[in-house]
């Protein structure tokens, strides 16, 4: 096996060999890692947090610092994954013809590729009295780069009034915040006119300043500090600035900048100018077997100082040195960066002040909020932006940034919403691994990807991804992040109005098509109305559906048009096999009836017997070819448990047994379900009778749910749902008998029929028609249609026939015929 | 029904009539699982019948010129070279005629 030497157990480091390690890096690699530190791999930007009183570390048994947020690696991932970590050692040459790194523990470890990810250590400019001698920096003065910078510093402050930090950047403005946690005065000392003038404009550093100063930290600028001033006994006791003034202080931290640690690939013969010299695949120019990522790199002249371009860095790294794809390339980062600074938010981006005569810059300023915020465009690209205080626009100024999308006409609109509802914004904030589609396991990220890809329309990214379609309860999610992803470059697909994929046609101009010529069968359909007369599968088995709601019995069947379920009566399961429902209208069953079940159980091995939730008995893994066996010994009607169809009525005992109940609920379930069993819909619809408001057979979570109330009335509900979506029905009407139930829930179901999308259920249906026009239409018969719906209602129940008698004559050539001949089903035991 | 040859040749199905227009059925050739359609528009297509992603057989899936979907979870693949359009796989697709009335499949690939 080839060996892979990482020197820098830092965040570069540990990120390239997780990297490594995901493309089968463990397989091809015996994998050494050098850490100067004594510890496993931790998340550097936490230190500021940990400075401030966060995360605490304890110690593990090893003696190891543990804490779960602030530690990325503990040693047992080393251990793990096989990787040997010499932690505290330091490597000090690279002979790389001999391809063999020294240590300073004597060590000796011979490499076939070499990753360097020193990373930097902090800058001591010049002071006076900075240091005791060569390598020992002046009692009371820190760095804040590594925990154990971080850890001296709180043992030092313990006790001591008033610190100074050199440098106003970001790092200095979190230490600074972090040692007035610990009690002190903190005094921001910084060279520049503005503070964090890496990020801010003048300007903006002047509202951060105010800000920074209510939360009582003083801050000097345009002042540098020149020497470091020393009790005699050696600790810090003040500083000394150009001017000649001096401040008293107990300690000082010095944050004025970091530079990249190159000495190891100096003294090592590889090319080095600000950092480590790589080319796009992150090798060191002199070397392709030395590879050097995140902050010791210098690539295309940039040198990063900051977490996202070091992940992008690895990512490519790995991808070439595993060979997982050796085309990938890294052509620097754009940087964009949110961040809390001293409890202040910082989001910043591209260019901080506008360079170019012709550069838009919009500029919102609010001191006394501590609200600073621009923007900067060029050619009608965001090219620059800065958050300070607000940053509640940051994700879509990083998109906008990121994807060089076109922006709003009124630029302001970047920063304000202006009226605009605030929901996308919640899209927008998503993490990028969040799971979006719990069915088909989609992220925003891969959604946003498919964006990036070039689909335009919220279909074409849920065809692309699968995203939505499987329960379809994330679809409203997936269309904001869509539409979020596009930044108002949102095409909408007329695509998205068809009935079916292949027909640019509503559902209403498809059936009035349908009837004008008279189509009766779906090749007919499609020869005349498809695309290029071309039929499509896609289309079948919503056609097919439709055909028959609208002819009855002078549909013209096509079995190859009907989805497998449809051809054989029942529901395919996830191994081939099949399930058989009985119908057993309004769920009540006889002893014969459970007899004559059990004996089909038995006979033919059934694996799995179970009650489902819509008061019936499923025989489950029954074998295509013995479904018409299991129909014939059953003697029962199809309970139509596999189609898109009316499927069952659930209800409870009503008023022969239960001493609440108000009225007969189990026989107008049964009286419902016999009338309407079987009839094809957009998508299923199920139905209960309840017989009191105490509702025991869930009427207000069905598609349509009806409960007997006082007075001999029922209560009409529509549209309710407890699957995928949950929602409580609306009520539809209350009627005074029974028979008026049984009619206008006929009448609602026919309307559905007539004008719900493909696979649209009801819950669905009912909010986009609305309740006020859907009782203006059903009940109050406004438009004058309902005897129209009540009598196409009464020709699809008079055209029902019992599917299962086709165990008599199989309706086609092999109807039953086994699709998975040398498999040996039910793949599931008997239990 | 099978024919004379064992892993690759030709292998005789029996009469195409077994295969519904518009449909498709399954077959055992050997130790393989063949599923042969017929599309509406003529000439006959064969798959390997197990669906890749989760085993699905696609002998029960709509077809219509151009693909099968998966009655299982919808994936889609091309009659004519077994890619799937719907994800990352691909099914062995089999040259299939009818000689002399009978479905005759040609295992080589």
């Amino acid at each position: 096996m080839r060996k892979l030497v990482v020197v820098g157990n830092g965040m570069a480091g540990a990120r390239a060999v997780e990297e490594i390690l995901t493309r089968g890096g463990g397989e091809m690699f015996r994998i050494t890692m050098f850490g100067d530190e004594p510890h496993g791999n931790y998340n550097r930007i936490l230190l500021s947090e940990l400075l401030a009183g966060g995360p605490n570390p304890g110690t593990g048994p090893d003696g190891e610092l543990l804490n779960e947020d602030l530690f990325l690696n503990p040693r047992q991932w080393y251990r793990d994954n096989g990787i040997t970590l010499h932690a505290g050692v330091r490597v000090v040459r690279v002979d790389r013809f001999a391809r063999r790194v020294y240590a300073d523990d004597g060590s000796i470890t011979r490499y076939d590729k070499l990753v360097l990810a020193t990373g930097s250590r902090s800058f001591f400019p010049p002071m006076e009295g900075l240091w005791l001698d060569n390598k020992t920096l002046t009692p009371g003065v820190f760095g804040f780069r590594t925990l154990h910078d971080t850890m001296a510093m709180g043992r030092y402050a313990r006790g001591k009034q008033r610190a100074a930090v050199i440098g106003g950047g970001l790092l200095g403005l979190e230490a600074a915040r972090g040692l007035q946690a610990h009690g002190l005065a903190a005094h921001v000392v910084h060279a520049a006119d503005g503070l964090m003038n890496q990020q801010l404009d003048a300007q903006g550093g002047r509202v951060l300043r105010r800000s920074l100063e209510r939360l009582g930290i003083t801050v000097h600028t345009g002042t540098r500090t020149t020497a470091i001033r020393r009790a005699t006994e050696g600790a810090v006791i003040g500083v000394t600035f150009t001017d000649g003034s001096t401040l008293d202080v107990d300690m000082v931290v010095v944050t004025a900048g970091i530079r990249p640690n190159i000495g190891l690939a100096m003294v090592s013969g590889l090319e080095t100018q600000r950092g480590i010299v790589v080319d796009d695949q992150l090798r060191s120019v002199d070397d392709d077997d030395i590879y050097a990522v995140g902050e010791c790199v210098q690539h295309r002249g940039e040198v990063y100082g900051l977490v996202a371009p070091l992940w992008e860095q690895a990512t490519v790294l790995a991808d070439h040195i595993t060979g997982a794809d050796p085309t990938a390339a890294y052509h620097g980062s754009r940087l964009a960066t949110k961040l809390k600074v001293a409890g202040v938010d910082v989001a910043a981006m591209g260019l901080k002040e506008p360079e170019r005569p012709d550069d838009e810059f919009v500029q919102f300023s609010e001191p006394s909020r501590g609200v600073y915020q621009t923007v900067i465009i060029r050619d009608g690209m965001l090219v620059g932006a800065t958050l300070l205080g607000d940053v509640s626009k940051a994700a879509s100024l990083t998109q906008a940034f990121d994807r060089r999308v076109p922006l709003p006409e009124e630029r302001i609109r970047l920063l304000f919403d202006l009226g605009a509802p605030a929901s996308q914004v919640g899209a927008a904030e998503l993490d990028d691994e969040a799971q979006v589609c719990n069915c088909n396991g989609v992220s925003k990220g891969e959604l946003v990807a498919c964006v990036r890809d070039g689909q335009r329309t919220v279909g074409g990214v849920m065809g692309a991804t699968r995203a939505g379609k499987g329960c379809g309860s994330c679809k409203g999610l997936v269309a904001e992040i869509v539409e979020a992803a596009l930044g108002g470059d949102l095409e909408t697909d007329p695509a998205e109005a068809y009935y079916v994929p292949c027909i640019p046609m509503d559902k209403a101009a498809l059936m009035a098509e349908i009837r004008h010529r008279g189509l009766r069968s779906p090749s007919a359909v499609f020869a005349a109305l498809a695309q290029d007369g071309a039929e499509h599968a896609g289309s079948k088995m919503a056609l097919t559906s439709l055909l028959r709601m609208m002819w009855g019995e002078q549909y013209i069947d096509e079995r190859d048009s009907r989805f497998i379920n449809d051809r054989v009566h029942a529901n395919i399961q996830r191994d081939g096999t099949f399930s058989v429902v009985p119908q057993i209208a309004g769920g009540v069953t006889t002893p014969a009836q459970l007899r004559r079940i059990a004996d089909v159980a038995e006979r033919y091995n059934i694996p799995m017997v179970k009650l489902t939730g819509g008061q019936r008995i499923d025989l489950l893994g029954v074998r295509k070819e013995d479904l018409p066996g299991v129909w014939a010994d059953l003697d029962m009607p199809s309970g139509h448990a596999y189609g898109k169809s009316f499927r069952t009525v659930k209800t409870c005992v009503g008023s022969d047994f239960c001493r609440f109940g108000l009225g007969d609920s189990t026989q107008l379930g049964i009286d419902i379900e016999q009338r309407y069993k079987g009839l094809e819909s957009p998508a299923k619809m199920k139905l209960a009778v309840s017989g009191c408001p105490r509702n025991c057979a869930e009427s207000y979570v069905k598609d349509v749910g009806i409960v007997a109330v006082e007075g001999g009335r029922w209560e009409i509900y529509v549209g309710g749902a407890a699957g995928a979506t949950v929602r409580k029905g609306d009520l539809l009407a209350t009627v005074d008998s029974r028979d008026e139930a049984v009619t206008l829930t006929g009448r609602f179901m026919q309307y559905y029929r007539e004008n719900a999308k493909w696979l649209q259920r009801c819950y669905d249906f009912v909010p986009r028609i609305g309740l006020a026009e859907l009782r203006a239409i059903v009940v109050e018969d406004r438009d004058g249609i309902a005897g129209q719906l009540d009598e196409a209602m009464q020709h699809s129940v008079d055209s029902y026939r019992d599917p299962w008698q086709e165990h008599r004559q199989p309706a086609t050539e092999g109807q039953f015929r086994d699709a998975l001949p040398l498999v040996e089903l039910p793949k599931v035991p008997v239990r | 029904m099978s024919g004379p040859d064992r892993r690759l040749g030709s292998w005789r199905l029996g009469p195409v009539d077994q295969i519904p227009v518009g449909e498709g059925r399954a077959f055992a050739v050997g130790d393989e699982q063949v599923a042969v359609f017929r599309p509406r528009g003529g000439g006959l297509q064969a798959l390997q019948a197990i669906c890749p992603h989760r085993g699905g057989p696609l002998a029960d899936g709509l077809i219509d010129q151009v693909q099968v979907v998966c009655p299982l979870h919808n994936h889609a693949f091309r009659l004519v070279d077994g890619q799937c359009t719907t994800g990352e796989w691909t099914v062995a697709a089999y040259q299939v005629a009818v000689e002399d009335g009978e479905v005759v499949v040609r295992l080589a690939r």
